[in-house]
Order: C-alpha cells, then structure tokens, then sequence
C-alpha cells in the first residue's frame, strides 16, 4: 500500500490523480492546498469577469470527484518543508506532518513583484493569477474605473479582456517593445496589438513604471498614468522552494525527467513549477501551459504508482483570444519560413530539417492540431504533401498509410 | 466500442454527412426547416484532395489530447468511451482546436465548440453519417484491437 501526497490542487494535481488512479485504484491520497477552493480551470479567471462563466461552470471537476477518487483533500493548508530523512513526510503551516511514500509537488508559480518605487502608496493593486485574485479584483471595479495593467503577457492581456466592458478605460504598459512577446514575434504582435487597441485598449510599450504615487504612475519616459485599480500581470515564477530546501536539483523550475521524478527519491514534479524536457529545443524548459500541467501530472501519477510513463513531446503551444482574434503558436520560431498574410491574419509555419519546428497562426487557425501534431510527432516533412499542408491544415497532405491509420483503424 | 471509420476509396464527396450530421444535431423534424438556406455547422466534414475524399470527424480516441488539454474541464471522456463536450462550460478558448490531431472540432453556432458525439443523445441514437451514407463510405462500428471484426456496421436506420 502506498501513500501517496500532492502538494497543490491545480490541474496537475488532477492529472497526478487519474494517473495513479489508473494504476492503483485502493492507495489512500492526500492532497494540500493553499488555495481554499476545489480545483478550478484556472484560466477561466478573465472569463469569470467578463461574464463568460461562473462559480459553478468552472469547476474543473465535479464536486464529488474527490470523494469518488479516495482523495482526502485538505484546503487552507500550506506545506511548509519536506522532510527527506527518514521514511518522508510533508510539514505543513499548523505543525501537522504528512507521511507519504510517493511525494508530487505540483505547486505552480506565484506571480513576481519588481520593486516598484512607492508601489506601497498604491492603495488598488491587485495579482492575476488565482480565483481569489479574480474575485478581490472584481470588487474593486466600476464603471467609470480606469485601469492600469503592468504587463502585456498573456495574463495581462486576458485581464485587460475580461474587464473591458466593466470599466472606462485600460492601459496596458509592458517594458517589452511588442504585446506576448514570449510567443509572438514583432509583425504578428503588432497585429495583435492594432486589435486591442480597435477594442479600446490603450498601450504604453517598451517603457515601465519608474514609480507609483498612490493613483498616478509616472513612467520612465516621461510619461504619467491616472488609475483608480492596479494589475500587476509582469510575469510568474515557479514555486520551487519546497523541493530546493530539501535539497533537489531546481533552476528556474523543478528540474524533472520525462517521467517527472525529481532529484530526489520517491519525489515527482509536475505543472508549471516543474522544468521537464522540451522537445522543441531539446533542453529542459519550464512550460507553464495547461495541456502540460495535466500531462505531467498524469506522468507522474502513474509513476507513482508503479506503473510506466514519460512524457517526451512536450512543447510550448498556445491558443489564445482577444475580442474575437484567436492566436495560436506552438514549437519554435527556427528554420525556413512560409508564410500567408491578410489584412487581419497571419500564418507563418517554420520548417527545418525535413519536420516542421512552430507556427504562428492569428485570426486563421482551424485545425490547428494538425500542426501541433506534426512538430509533436516530428512527422518528416518528405513524408506528406506539404505544398497542400502549408496552405491549409488538412489531413489529405498525409499519405494513404497514414490516413488509413488515423481515419479506418481505432486511434 | 463502435466508432465512425471511413472507407476513402468509396467516398463520392457528395457531402451527405454533412447535412445528416446537422440536421440530426439540429433538434428539428424537418430537414428543410432544419437547413434551407442557412449556414450550417456539422460535426463531419468531408475533407477534398485532387483524387480523393472522405469525411472526418472525431476518432473518440483512446488517449485523446482535447480532454487533456481543455482549460474549462469541459471534454470529458466518460466510461463508454464516449468523449463529449459540456457547451455549458466552453468558454471558446479554441485549446482543443490547437492539439486535435484529427481537426476534429470547431465553433458551432453559438460559438461553444462542438464535435461528433456519435448522435447518442440525439433522436438518432447512432451516427447519423453513417446511416445515411449511400456507399458505406462511412461506417460505425466496433475496431478495437482486442475485438473480432464482426459484420455490425450499419446502426440503426434514422432515415
């Protein structure tokens, strides 16, 4: 019989549990979390406040999935150290010890505050990163607000969305020079950006706060911004510290294996504060992306639980919307590019070394997955039709084995 | 459990699928009040190259990357095997779009993404695709691995 302990309730966590489930269906598992809410889509926050979804819509899982699981699940609690020693055991905030023999840190990441000068005399300032940071938002708004949001990433800008139509005016500052610059390139940021800015945003790019004073922010170039309610959306960092302290190999994240165990014995990783393989630069990467929090943690789980897995075609891929322009992008920016470009789309599909490494597809992307799936499976460029496949997404660039297989036998 | 496979070297491209799979999907006893003159939003399409042409819709895969990868935990994959979208729950984030291997999925009408669920729930009951197909283009029925190949192809006759 095995114990079995998750620290973090995310969707890794959830993975975590299916996958040992999928094993060991009678082993008891504890799960802790901080967080004083069962597991939630945790993207779901922006569309929380821009009305797309509820408290009850959200939930990730059913109510009774824990008790159905044999979960015992403990909210309200924060792991504080793991113990390594002796048999193993978690330390939690009120002095309670976890035994476990199969530990899964899936912790996440928080986001990370720069010393803003005077940031203390900002009374309104707000994270964007939890349910609870959802709901402390939305109750400082209204609607004659003006918002400022330091932060043109991903979070900042699906905040800046869910809250456009409950406010006067948002401002988005980024010290980058271009909006997503993690997953965008200059041209397709700057698409991007003329949508937002058609749907009232307002960018102040490649320039920071240099300080706060209480409602007013004056920027490095000069410039000053009014607000009434602060975002802070700069970036996150990964939630390594109990695994780092116990004395585990950590870099920007957890360092894991394909299989997700950590440098430690008996201790896995998975979700946003782990650092596993990247197949698209061949090196170890922290992808925070969901589709990736529940894969290692189902990796994990199984694990775990005595059974066999690893996760080995992990990559950045990300789909993401504003006001009704989706972008989507997966592998990496490398090799020849081919490229389609309309007033307000842009696809730009990098090869190299006979398999297609990433793509940028905005406002045109159905069936996307096709690709995804291409740079995942490293599928050899000379083996499709790729003068149909570049131009569109569609299975008839395979070749007839391959269709056969994906279309007259079970996949 | 039975699946829809397809038999390319059959299919004409007549795009029948497609109609039968809206009509079935749309909650209407009348295939002309149901699609005349309206755009339409099937869960099958038929996929057109220079020489050939089949109809693809979701694989219900065993391990299948949509339900893995929705922000909203609203693609399930339930006992059955069956893997089905809460509309209720979609916010329309298009995650599933990005990993389907199969570009099995798109935004119906309201914009909540859907895709083939077998017409289980529908007055159909069983593909409606397949039923309809007038070449056994497409077919519904049981290829697991472990399963012998028995002659169960047709579902129920819906039309």
């Amino acid at each position: 019989m095995e114990q079995y302990v998750i620290i973090g309730n995310g969707v890794a966590t959830v993975g975590c549990i299916e996958g040992i489930r999928s094993v060991d269906k009678e082993s008891p598992i504890t799960v802790v979390s901080g967080e004083n809410h069962k597991v939630y889509g945790r993207p779901l926050i922006s569309y929380y406040l821009q009305g797309k979804t509820d408290l009850e819509r959200m939930k990730y899982r059913p109510d009774d999935y824990y008790d159905k699981n044999g979960v015992n699940l403990l909210l309200g609690k924060t792991a504080v150290s793991v113990d390594t020693t002796a048999a193993g055991c978690v330390v939690l905030d009120d002095g309670t010890k976890l035994p476990y023999t199969k530990l899964c840190v899936a912790t996440g990441s928080s986001p990370f505050v720069p010393p803003f000068e005077n940031l203390e005399s900002v009374k309104e300032k707000y994270s964007f990163m939890t349910l609870d940071d959802s709901l402390a938002l939305e109750k400082a708004l209204f609607p004659e607000a003006k918002v400022l949001i330091v932060g043109a990433g991903l979070i900042g800008l699906k905040c800046a969305e869910g809250i456009a139509d409950r406010v006067a005016s948002v401002t988005v500052c980024d010290l980058a020079d271009r909006v997503l610059s993690s997953i965008l390139d200059t041209e397709c940021a700057a698409l991007m950006q003329r949508h937002l800015e058609k749907n009232g945003m307002t960018f102040l790019l490649g320039d920071s706060v240099a300080r706060f004073e209480s409602n007013k922010a004056f920027m490095k170039s000069g410039a000053e911004v009014d607000f009434d309610v602060l975002v802070l959306a700069v970036g996150v960092r990964a939630n390594i510290g109990l695994v780092k302290d116990a004395g585990g190999e950590t870099d920007r994240g957890i360092i894991v294996e394909d299989d997700m165990s950590t440098t430690l014995p008996g201790i896995y990783a998975a979700g946003d504060c782990a650092q596993g393989p990247d197949l698209s630069i061949g090196a170890k990467r922290v992808l925070a992306i969901l589709p990736n929090a529940y894969m290692q943690g189902h990796t994990a789980g199984v694990n775990m639980a005595g059974g066999e897995a690893s996760l080995k075609n992990a990559i950045p891929m990300n789909s993401i919307g504003f006001f009704g322009l989706h972008a989507m992008t997966a592998g990496s920016y490398e090799g020849d590019l081919y490229e389609e470009k309309t007033e307000d789309s842009i696809k730009r599909l990098f090869t190299k070394d006979d398999v297609l490494k990433g793509y940028i597809l905005i406002g045109r992307n159905e069936r996307a997955g096709i690709y995804t799936s291409m740079i995942r499976e490293k599928t050899p460029i000379s083996s499709v039709n790729f003068d149909i496949l570049k131009k569109a997404a569609t299975t008839v660039g395979f070749d007839a084995d391959a269709r056969k297989k994906k279309f007259a036998s079970q996949v | 459990m039975k699946r829809v496979y397809v038999n390319e070297e059959w299919c004409l491209g007549c795009h029948l699928c497609e109609f039968n799979c809206a009509f079935a999907n749309s909650g209407l006893s009348d295939m002309v009040l149901a699609l005349k003159g309206k755009p339409i939003f099937p869960r099958i399409h038929v996929e057109e190259g220079e020489k050939i042409t089949y109809a693809v819709s979701c694989r219900h895969c065993e391990d299948p990357m949509c339900v893995k990868s929705c922000i909203a935990g609203a693609i399930t994959k339930e006992e059955d095997g069956v893997v089905r979208i809460d509309s209720d729950k979609c916010v329309g984030c298009y995650t599933c779009i990005l990993v389907c291997p199969y570009g099995a999925l798109a935004p119906g009408e309201t914009g909540a993404m859907q895709k083939c669920e077998l017409c289980l729930e529908n007055s159909c009951g069983a593909p409606a695709c397949a039923a309809g197909c007038p070449n056994n283009a497409i077919v519904y029925e049981d290829r697991s691995p472990k399963t012998s190949l028995t002659d169960d192809a047709a579902g129920p006759a819906c039309f």
